[in-house]
């Protein structure tokens, strides 16, 4: 089995907010297509015109419908990858270290070179963060775009995952959560971020910003009724008003 | 075993070389970044440079490569050899197939020129296509904003110069509070995505009104779930609330719109509903420092909104009045619209106490004098941080156009357009509806076309009807069956056609429109009426030819085949005469271009055209001596002058490259918007960014650049003279008098302020036996049908289940993995069903053009697309069911004709275990270009 760094550098990971995610898809395709065409071995599609076209993509979103009580059924979006844990079970299932966390920033990476497809890492993963690609049979899983973030080829505003950089609703971000004052440990500490499911104790590094109560039967009625009353008679009732309106130009 | 970390090249090259130009995944023009390794397309990423989409990009964008290699794209002209519909064809050469057109249209426009219908789809090149029918002579061209959202921009026009997306957009930065109606994914994509999240970073509230909570509504702070078809009488209810509480914005209502006009209040009159008009035509107001009448744009006074003038018995009221009174009724009041919406009266009390908390209580101010077009000046500009956005959901409806028309003036009410925080027009917007051209019909055998096909009109005298009271167009548009369709009718071009009905034509060209599938209403029909021949066993519809790239279900209906390229092996220009994709405190334009060449023999449809134009001889395309003025469309762009000066490039022009809007033309003008990123934009200086209609700062700015040639005074049209001139006709008043049969409808619909009536269809049909109302929406990751063939994206759309609220689930007893008929007056399909609660309870609905047809898009006959995708199209004709009056009455709005796609009702009910194929199955076409590949693995190259 394939040890874990005792600690890391860095944490990398991605915030991405739950609040604002249209499920647009953006994410997904731009995922895909930076990742195809770089590191590792190309992402691909099964039968890709025909009646069941299967590929490989190292981020999806997941639509559900949140139902409570007294409320109207919410839509949620739920893009996902691979969550880069501390703890990542994943690595330590591997039977030949392929899987292993970088050192240096904690990002989680398959070795395809050793990558014996065995499958064993994505059934350890509990978040299915890890796609088999049916076409080279090795491991494929998100990189955290490590060969945009310190690409000396690319401009250093865009060294960022390709993900993030596409984003147009600004739902995904990337930073260090070692740094405490980083924008994603900041915003994860002002906004309530999650860890997806830490009962499991695998310390995923990304975290989840939770949407915002929804106002459905907004409760302000109340508050600003007095800003809708007509216009009272004894007032001169509407012309009375339209003609201090107009006086008061 | 230990740590083993191997090491990486985190620093490996990316490309050869990026090439910025436009995306074409979608109309939003956003620029990109396309990124060369050894010839290939490598990468796509959004520009962060250019003014719309400032450097994201949406999953379309990013699957432009699946698009650019799609299997689906054809590979040369071709002539059909089998029968129509069957997908036969044979290839042939560009010379043959130019050979073939030559010899259709040539007669055609030697002896009659309308016997040549020319419509568009979804190109962005109009004000070009339009300049070459023009030249041909046709009056029948348009492109597809009929069948789109032309209530949307019509009442916009109509009402205030200009409506959403390409006219304008919410000020994103200042906005608090955001109201988006009937919008799933729409134009502006990116934009708006991009905005909502700048709205919820200012801690603004989001509220979205569309009866399904998906996208956009998915993360609004507040979902109303609207009954389908009843926005207007909705909005209109708010309007109720705000005009008895005081709240709106009376100074700028004074200053800004028409409502201080006088308007005829004596009922009978001819001149009823008219303004009241001075020697030289201008409206009049009431000084209401003087009490005298004075023409409208007089500088220096205060018009008055509150008093009434009588002169030779007459009586005249302002339109403020005329308006207060109609909303006031009980006949808006929130409690009366409660029932029909689905909105509690409380909850219609309490948005609209928002809008007016926000607009009023929350003003902005920024400290930027200004001075207005009656040379007053302004210290600051005041914002009402309100703003709206509107598309398909409330405009596809046969009430869209007075639906459409009321959000405007709701708008206008709270005084939020064109101020800080609300809704901010794109130059060259506003325009007037006096700015636009009227539409044109004189046609001359062998000679253009009389003006512009298309156009605004300004009262009954402006519809082209020919002398025997029958139609021009063959599409029927500006009729008094739909006297303001500006953008024509394209979807019933075909029917028409087929019927012979206004008349007969020979030859059919259409472009980049999917007719005889998801862009048509009644699809079976239609695919026989494009198939049906006559008695001699000569099609109907005599001879069609069509231009795509890809092979779409249309290709399958054609007898010649014009191949076009790839968005990214084109010339395009987004231009300002055209669509331009402006920005509010902006005027931009870009290009497309080749930044790879063909592999095919294939060509970009405008370059085809204008070659084809030369072998007509067409005039402005040749010369004398029948030699080409321009070699292709790149050659067109850069030289073409519509005016003196004004091309269809704004940047860079003049041989010194400076000419701004105005200037020679530059031979080298492509290469220099290559070179500064594919676009050009010049800003606005900053005491001309708000209040532009008005604005002398932004009014000489723009007459500099050739946006318009003088400036002129501008009010919004919340009271339209233009749509009371067509009810005064429909009460028998003028020399223009509709037939007997559409009086009635006319003096109903064409009301001088937004109305709100019942769609259509449920008046007719039996709302008990079809219950349910039924809709489509577009999904974020595709667009139209393009999106199928593309390998990534079909993996996140293949299917679309029939979404079907919680409470219909329920009442029918559906289990997971059930199929249902879903029943129409018109049609019946066989779909599969999904639950959703999130939804309108009286409602279902499915992804829009996820269905295909076995064979189209190089699929798979057993793609999941052409067995389990379905369209909804097929429930819906374009004409209402009989109502007994021996007619059969459109299914549109009838102002502008507008297909009523979301007025459709239904009925379900589930269907028996079986073999999971959607109905009707249209038996396969014949694939001109094979099927695609089994497995792909783009990127190993690289």
């Amino acid at each position: 089995m394939t040890t874990l760094p005792a600690s890391t550098a860095k944490k990398l990971g991605l915030v991405i907010d739950l609040d604002i995610c249209v499920g647009c898809h953006a994410c997904v395709i731009s995922c895909k297509e930076w990742n195809t065409s770089n590191y590792g071995a190309p992402l691909s599609d099964m039968d890709a015109y025909g009646e069941n076209p299967v590929g490989t993509f190292l981020n999806r979103v997941h639509t559900f419908e949140v139902k409570s009580a007294g409320c109207n059924a919410q839509t949620v979006h739920f893009p996902k990858s691979c969550l880069h844990c501390e703890d990542a079970p994943c690595v330590t299932v591997c039977p030949t270290g392929a899987s292993y966390k970088r050192v240096e920033d904690g990002i989680v990476l398959v070795n395809e070179s050793d990558c014996i497809g065995c499958g064993l890492c994505a059934w350890a993963c509990p978040y299915g963060a890890r796609e088999m690609d049916a076409a080279e049979g090795v491991m494929k899983k998100c990189t955290l775009c490590v060969d945009r973030i310190y690409n000396e080829n690319i401009p250093e505003i865009d060294r960022e995952p390709s993900c993030v950089r596409t984003c147009p609703a600004k739902a995904r971000h990337f930073g260090d959560f070692a740094d405490p004052d980083s924008n994603v440990s900041v915003m994860t500490r002002e906004r309530g971020g999650m860890e997806l499911m830490p009962e499991l104790a695998t310390k995923p590094v990304n975290r989840y910003l939770p949407p915002r109560p929804k106002a459905d039967i907004s409760g302000d009625i109340d508050i600003l009724a007095p800003l809708l009353a007509p216009v009272p008679e004894n007032k001169g009732g509407f012309m009375g008003w339209l003609d201090k309106a107009l006086e008061a130009i | 075993m230990t740590v083993h970390q191997p090491d990486l090249d985190t620093s490996a090259k990316v490309s050869d070389e990026i090439r910025k130009t436009t995306c074409y995944m979608c109309a939003c023009r956003c620029g990109i970044n396309v990124h060369m390794q050894d010839g290939k397309v490598k990468y796509i990423e959004g520009n962060r440079d250019h003014p719309v989409n400032k450097g994201v990009l949406c999953a379309k964008g990013s699957a432009g490569i699946m698009q650019h290699y799609s299997p689906a794209r054809l590979k040369s002209p071709m002539k059909r050899v089998g029968e129509r519909g069957s997908g036969e064809f044979e290839e042939i050469s560009w010379d043959e197939a130019f050979d073939i057109a030559v010899s259709w249209l040539k007669p055609v426009r030697e002896n009659n020129p309308e016997k040549l219908a020319f419509f568009t789809g979804r190109d962005q090149s109009q004000s070009m296509t339009s300049w070459w029918a023009q030249n041909f002579g046709t009056p029948n061209y348009a492109a597809h904003g009929g069948f789109c959202s032309v209530n949307m921009a019509a009442a916009g026009i109509y009402t205030m110069g200009g409506a959403f997306w390409e006219f304008g957009a919410p000020d994103w930065d200042r906005t608090k509070l955001f109201m988006i109606f009937g919008v799933a994914e729409d134009h502006d994509s990116n934009p708006i995505k991009t905005g909502l999240s700048k709205v919820k970073a200012n801690g603004g509230k989001i509220i979205g009104v569309n009866p399904i909570r998906s996208g956009y509504n998915a993360i609004a702070d507040e979902w109303v779930g609207i009954t389908p078809g009843t926005d207007g009488l909705f909005i209109l209810s708010m309007i109720h609330e705000l005009l008895k509480a005081g709240k709106v914005d009376v100074d700028y209502l004074r200053r800004y719109t028409n409502l201080p006009q006088l308007v005829n209040t004596v009922e009978g009159s001819a001149e009823f509903g008219l303004f009241l008009r001075d020697a030289d035509d201008k409206p009049q107001v009431l000084d209401r420092a003087t009490g005298k009448l004075v023409a409208f744009d007089t500088p220096g006074i205060m018009a008055d909104m509150a008093n009434g003038y009588e002169v030779d018995g007459k009586t005249y009221k302002p339109a403020f009045l005329v308006m207060a009174e109609k909303y006031m009724s009980d006949e808006y009041a929130p409690e009366k619209a409660a029932d029909r919406c689905g909105i509690s009266a409380e909850r219609i009390k309490a948005i609209a106490a928002q809008l007016a908390h926000t607009a009023f209580k929350e003003e902005i101010t920024i400290d930027q004098p200004w001075t207005d077009w009656k040379g007053e000046k302004h210290d600051k500009m005041i914002g009402r941080p309100v703003a709206f956005h509107a598309m398909r959901g409330i405009s596809a409806h046969s009430n869209g156009f007075q639906t459409c028309r009321a959000l405007h003036v709701l708008q206008i009410l709270l005084g939020s357009v064109e101020c800080p925080g609300g809704f901010r027009f794109k130059p060259p917007y506003p325009k007037p509806v006096s700015a636009h051209p009227k539409p044109h019909m004189g046609v001359t055998a062998g000679a253009p076309l009389n003006g512009p096909h298309l156009g605004f009109v300004r009262g009954p005298e402006d519809l082209l009807l020919k002398e025997d009271g029958t139609a021009a167009r063959i599409d029927k548009a500006f009729t008094w069956e739909n006297p303001m369709s500006s953008h024509g009718l394209m979807h019933m071009v075909i029917s028409n056609a087929y019927a012979g009905d206004p008349y007969k034509i020979d030859v059919l060209f259409m472009y980049m429109a999917n007719m005889s599938w998801n862009s048509s209403m009644n699809t079976t029909e239609v695919m026989k009426m494009l198939t049906d021949k006559d008695e001699n066993g000569e099609y109907v519809i005599p001879k069609l030819i069509y231009s795509d790239a890809y092979s779409s279900e249309m290709v399958a209906f054609a007898d010649l085949i014009l191949p076009d390229t790839t968005y990214l092996e084109r010339h395009d220009c987004i231009s300002l005469l055209d669509r331009p994709i402006c920005e509010a405190d902006a005027i931009a334009d870009s290009i497309r271009w080749p930044v790879v060449e063909p592999d095919r023999d294939v060509r970009g449809f405008q370059t085809a055209l204008i070659q084809l134009g030369v072998r007509l001889g067409l005039p402005g395309m040749t010369n004398e001596d029948g030699s080409a003025v321009y070699e292709d469309y790149a050659d067109y762009i850069q030289n073409h002058e519509r005016r003196p000066g004004v091309g269809p490039l704004a940047g860079f022009r003049g041989k010194d490259k400076k000419g701004k809007g105005r200037g020679e033309p530059n031979p080298n003008q492509i290469q220099d918007y290559i070179d500064n990123g594919g676009f050009w934009i010049d800003h606005i200086p900053e005491d001309g960014t708000y209040f532009k209609p008005w604005n002398a700062a932004y009014q000489d700015w723009a007459v500099e650049r050739g946006i318009f040639d003088s400036i002129q005074p501008y009010v919004f049209e919340v009271y339209s003279e233009t749509v009371q001139k067509f009810r005064l006709a429909a009460q028998g008043h003028g020399a223009h008098q509709p037939p007997e049969h559409l009086r009635a409808q006319l003096d109903m619909v064409m009301d001088p302020l937004p109305i709100w009536y019942e769609p259509f269809e449920q008046t007719i049909v039996d709302t008990d036996e079809y219950p349910i109302h039924a809709l489509t929406q577009r999904p974020m990751a595709m667009y139209h049908s393009w999106g199928t063939q593309n390998a990534w994206l079909r993996q996140i759309h293949g299917t679309n289940p029939m979404y079907v609220s919680g409470e219909i689930w329920n009442e029918h007893g559906f289990e997971e993995g059930d199929w249902a008929w879903v029943t129409s007056v018109h049609g019946k399909i066989k779909v599969p069903v999904v639950k959703m609660d999130a939804l309108n309870g009286k409602t279902i609905w499915t992804w829009n053009a996820i269905g295909k047809r076995k064979g189209a898009w190089a699929l798979d006959e057993k793609a999941p697309e052409a067995n389990k995708g379905f369209l909804l199209n097929h429930l819906i004709h374009e004409l209402l069911p009989a109502k007994g009056d021996g007619m059969r009455w459109a299914n549109s709005d009838p102002v502008t004709g507008q297909a009523a796609w979301f007025d459709l009702r239904v009925k379900i009910e589930k269907a028996a275990a079986g073999d999971e194929i959607a109905q009707p199955d249209t038996p396969a076409q014949k694939s001109p270009v094979g099927r695609g590949p089994q497995d792909i693995t783009y990127g190993e190259d690289f």
